[in-house]
């Protein structure tokens, strides 16, 4: 049986033969093709791919990669119309270090276009459905890359992570999304949509593969000049070690038990309650978590800021995509004409809404009011957790005030929840925290996750809480039993 | 009376082996698309990896200017769609240039002047362009080559003194090794802001840009012209528009577009290259890299040397001439012998031959010890200069030439009595006409033919010392029988 086993279990099948890595990818194949007509999960479903010999910590684990990492020879499109026909001429890193792993490549997921937006219903393909229910998204913009982990296509596909793009569907798709300290992983190859912010990720269904995937990633790149020296940073190591004595801290205006015991939200109620009983679990780890409250302005500030600066650094970002030196290129009498209706009609509606905002918040009577000040309260938070850092060894919270929304859901922009608790995420991008998001809960039939942010470097120390927190779960390596499939 | 106010900005195309932000080579060449990167493409997903060796010859240019440094070097990306930035951006530096309020201190006619420098930084190249009437092609092989751009205060007045400038300045980026500067591969180009106000006005006309020139006879063409349009503007009572011009090949400015509001290029820093520090350690290690530069040796050459001013000039111009010469001072006692030897022998000869200092088979070491077989009388200054062209031609070590060839002078009085005799003897019709017609032109003829039969050896003052003597002996006892 292929469908659902995670990475150590596969390994294990191949070294005891029970099966190949041929078989291995002949069934992702299957189940990539099976799915594809109802969730959408993949761009680019790969028929045929050379297996190598390798010997590499990955070799033959079949995975998907997100369709805004550089693929040579295999059509990469940024789920934009912009680059429907785009194929690259050289390989990021990730996909290069993944080749060397010995992992096989399944196919290109869709993504939000150009990784801009947080629902999986943008891409230029079409949207992508939650595999828990159709009917609802599993979030973005990593939306296929979570899919295909959630519907047990894959053991783990790579994503990124500028807001929560990839934290977020993991909550919302029942798996593991872990982001790294920034730096940890090459973005060489990564389509850029705001730069400072932009982290690859990973999605698979426990702790340890998304561990074990990282482990493989890792690694100062002479192409990305922000990587960092990540020799003494050992991914896997201590990630079973006792968690007894950690000190762990939730922000009272994020997930207070205040706020449980007086919202009138009930969904967001029920993810607290059980939010709150699962810190009781990991207290009786021995673990010491404490309530702490912060300026409630600062963190309303952060949804903001996080637009502020990811528009204006994606309006710079996507700059090249003008139809000259490669893209779909549109007519016109000039090559100012050429470049202008390439764009207009390369780019969805939200997506230029976003290049418009992020050149008015560019603008030289616009930037110090907006930009800087954006990069101001990018640094005050920042700081702010820092300093809890030096007193708690992580920050946990709940990933969404409630289950994946439907389609038709919208949100109230200005509400607290929406405002603080929906969008706290970022505050793991702002500083470069090393971030993970693991399923905690079911809210009828519908997964929750919960997070655990903690500092810079320490991304052993956070794997390791989660991976211990995830046996008090019960929800490692879930994922949708959707079809009724032998594979 | 009017007067001009000129300001340049200056685009300088550096040396390094790759481009600035990637690993394509930084080379020219004529056929297109050649050196081109992922990077120099703006090809999704690509970033900017920074050349090392560019920020290096970009300080060493800023401390040679006597700029303010940064404390760090950090970039920003400069915002605009034009189809030769394949960004969409080009990376700069606005936050902190490399330099800042600096100078250079150039010589016109027999008077200093100090040209303020606002700053220097270090950017990108973009792709070149060729528009046809039909369609335009791109080729990115400049596409992210580490170019300089240094803006001088508006304080020149003259074509003169920008064309000194500019002039002086490429002799830096010579001296320092940073770049070739070749303006006929537009590796040196140059903006021209200039407008003219009455001498005593105290505010500044309104300004005319002319981009992108790259030759400095036709910089000096575009401000003459340019001078004299807009005094007669003026004269006329017309207004001066402020206006982007460019030079034509008649030599005169045509108007291409009116300067609307300035662009605003939505400057912000480049997140995806970390801050580097500065240190004083570094600065102090470049600092110590700065060669004793043109000016500076012009100086020294007149003060202390005593050289005339063209001399000075035409040593000082190249870094290599310099540095041999001082090399070759240092090896002899004579400086005005050696001055004579490198401007009437080293200079003409590398003229004569069309090749460069290092393509000279004379070696410092060469041509000081020949200098020194000259101030030590034991050869002339023509039988060096002989030698030396003697040297080049078979290639063989000047000093070892005179040894193998045995091309000592004779100075032996014995050894050219007796050729002078044997000459004499062989002659005697020249001898009688001597003595008997008082004919003085008769030495001539004897130290043509001693030079000639001693192949060229003999001792000329000697020997006409000598053949003057035998001649009045010869004419004494003729004249006692």
């Amino acid at each position: 049986m292929y469908r659902g086993k995670s990475i150590e279990e596969l390994t294990e099948q191949l070294e005891k033969k029970e099966t190949t890595k041929e078989e291995l990818f002949q069934q992702a194949n299957f189940l990539a093709h099976h799915f594809q007509k109802d969730y959408n999960c993949f761009v680019t479903i790969l028929d045929q791919v050379k297996i190598k010999d390798s010997s590499g910590p990955l070799s033959g684990i079949p995975y998907a990669l997100k369709d805004n990492f550089s693929t040579s020879k295999i059509l990469t499109t940024a789920s934009s119309n912009i680059l429907k026909d785009y194929v690259p001429v050289y390989d990021a890193t990730v996909y290069r270090k993944l080749k060397q792993a010995g992992a096989t490549l399944v196919g290109k997921t869709v993504l939000d276009e150009l990784a801009m937006g947080g629902n999986g219903t943008t891409g230029h393909t079409g949207v992508v459905r939650n595999p828990w229910d159709k009917n609802r998204l599993i979030g973005g913009s990593s939306a296929g890359s979570a899919a295909s982990v959630a519907l047990g296509i894959v053991p783990f596909a790579i994503g990124s992570d500028t807001g929560d793009s990839v934290r977020k569907p993991a909550a919302f798709g029942g798996i593991v999304g872990y982001k790294p300290t920034y730096g940890l992983i090459s973005r060489y190859g990564l389509f850029a949509f705001a730069s400072s912010l932009d982290h690859v990720a990973i999605l698979s269904r426990n702790t340890k593969d998304a561990g074990m995937v990282a482990e493989v990633l890792k690694g100062k790149d002479p192409q990305d000049m922000v990587t960092i020296n990540s020799d003494k940073i050992h991914l896997l190591e201590g990630i079973e070690n006792e968690i007894a004595g950690k000190k762990l801290f939730y922000l009272k205006e994020i997930c207070g038990e205040e706020m449980k015991d007086t919202t009138t939200d009930q969904e967001l109620k029920k993810t607290l309650d059980q939010f709150h009983q699962m810190l009781d679990k990991i207290r009786k780890q021995g673990v010491m978590i404490e309530e702490v409250s912060i300026d409630k302005s600062l963190l309303e500030a952060i949804y903001p800021a996080y637009m502020c600066i990811s528009c204006a650094e994606a309006t710079s970002n996507n700059a090249n995509l003008t139809g000259i030196s490669f893209g779909s290129r549109k007519t016109g009498k000039t090559i100012e004409e050429v470049m202008i209706n390439t764009r207009t009609e390369g780019f969805s509606e939200l997506i230029k809404r976003r290049f418009i905002l992020g050149s008015y918040i560019l603008q030289k009577e616009n930037q110090e009011k907006l930009f800087l000040n954006a990069c101001r309260v990018r640094r005050l938070i920042v700081e702010k957790i820092t300093d809890l850092f030096q007193d708690y060894d992580a920050m946990i919270s709940p990933c969404s005030g409630g289950v994946a929304p439907t389609f038709d859901s919208t949100s109230e922009k200005l509400s607290d929840r929406y405002l603080i608790l929906e969008n706290h995420l970022a505050i793991g991008n702002f500083g470069g925290f090393p971030s993970i998001t693991i399923p905690y809960g079911m809210i009828d039939g519908l997964p929750i996750g919960l997070n655990i942010t903690g500092r810079v470097k320490e991304d052993a120390l956070v794997l390791n809480l989660a991976n211990q927190v995830e046996k008090l779960t019960g929800m490692k390596n879930i994922y949708a039993k959707v079809g009724d499939l032998d594979v | 009376m009017y007067k001009a106010v000129i300001g340049l900005e200056v685009h300088c195309e550096l040396e390094t082996k790759s481009k600035n932000f990637s690993s394509a080579p930084n080379q020219f060449s004529k056929i297109p698309n050649q050196h081109v990167a992922p990077t120099d493409l703006g090809l999704p997903g690509i970033l900017p990896v920074v050349n090392k060796e560019a920020c290096k010859k970009a300080l060493l240019t800023a401390i040679a200017l006597h700029c303010e440094n940064p404390n760090e070097i950090i970039f920003d990306r400069k915002n605009y769609f034009y189809p030769d930035l394949p960004k969409g951006y080009q990376i700069t530096q606005v936050t902190k240039p490399m330099g800042k309020n600096g100078y250079l201190d150039i010589l016109v006619q027999g008077k200093w002047k100090r040209v303020g420098i606002h700053q220097l930084h270090l950017e990108e190249d973009t792709a070149s362009l060729e528009h046809d009437k039909n369609y335009t092609l791109i080729d990115y092989n400049r596409s992210g080559v580490p170019l300089i751009e240094i803006v001088t205060e508006p304080c020149l007045e003259t074509s003169e003194e920008a064309i000194t400038f500019l002039e002086d300045l490429k002799d830096i980026f010579l001296y320092l090794g940073v770049s070739e500067a070749k303006s006929n591969y537009g590796q040196m180009r140059c903006d021209v802001n200039i407008s003219v106000k009455k001498e005593e006005s105290t505010e500044l006309g309104t300004k005319v840009e002319m981009k992108n020139i790259n030759a400095f006879h036709r910089v000096k063409q575009a401000i003459d012209y340019e001078i004299k349009r807009q005094i007669n503007q003026l004269e006329n009572g017309e207004k001066i528009l402020q206006e982007t011009r460019r030079i034509a090949e008649d030599g005169k400015t045509y108007a291409m577009r009116e300067k609307v509001d300035a662009i605003d290029y939505k400057y912000f820093i480049e997140p995806n290259i970390p801050s580097t520090k500065i240190t004083n350690e570094y600065l102090n290690e470049l600092k110590k890299m700065i060669p004793k530069l043109k000016m500076d040796r012009y100086i020294q050459y007149i003060e202390k040397y005593k050289m005339k001013e063209e001399d000075a000039k035409v040593l000082v111009k190249n870094k290599k001439i310099a540095d041999y010469f001082e090399q070759v001072q240092k090896n002899c006692h004579d400086t005005e012998l050696v001055i004579h030897f490198m401007t009437t022998f080293i200079l003409s000869t590398l003229n004569k031959l069309e090749i460069s200092l290092e393509e000279l088979w004379i070696t410092e070491e060469m041509l000081s010890k020949v200098i020194q077989l000259v101030e030590k009388g034991q050869i002339s200054l023509d039988h060096g200069k002989k030698i030396l062209y003697q040297s080049i031609e078979k290639k063989i070590d000047p000093i070892e030439l005179i040894k193998k060839e045995n091309l000592h002078q004779i100075n032996d009085e014995k050894e050219l009595i007796v050729l002078i005799k044997k000459i004499m003897e062989e002659n005697p019709e020249q001898v009688r006409q001597y003595i008997e017609e008082d004919n003085f032109h008769v030495i001539n003829f004897f130290i043509g033919q001693t030079m000639k039969q001693s192949n060229r050896q003999a001792n000329p003052n000697k020997s006409l010392e000598l053949i003057q003597q035998e001649l009045e002996r010869r004419k004494q006892n003729e004249q006692s029988i």
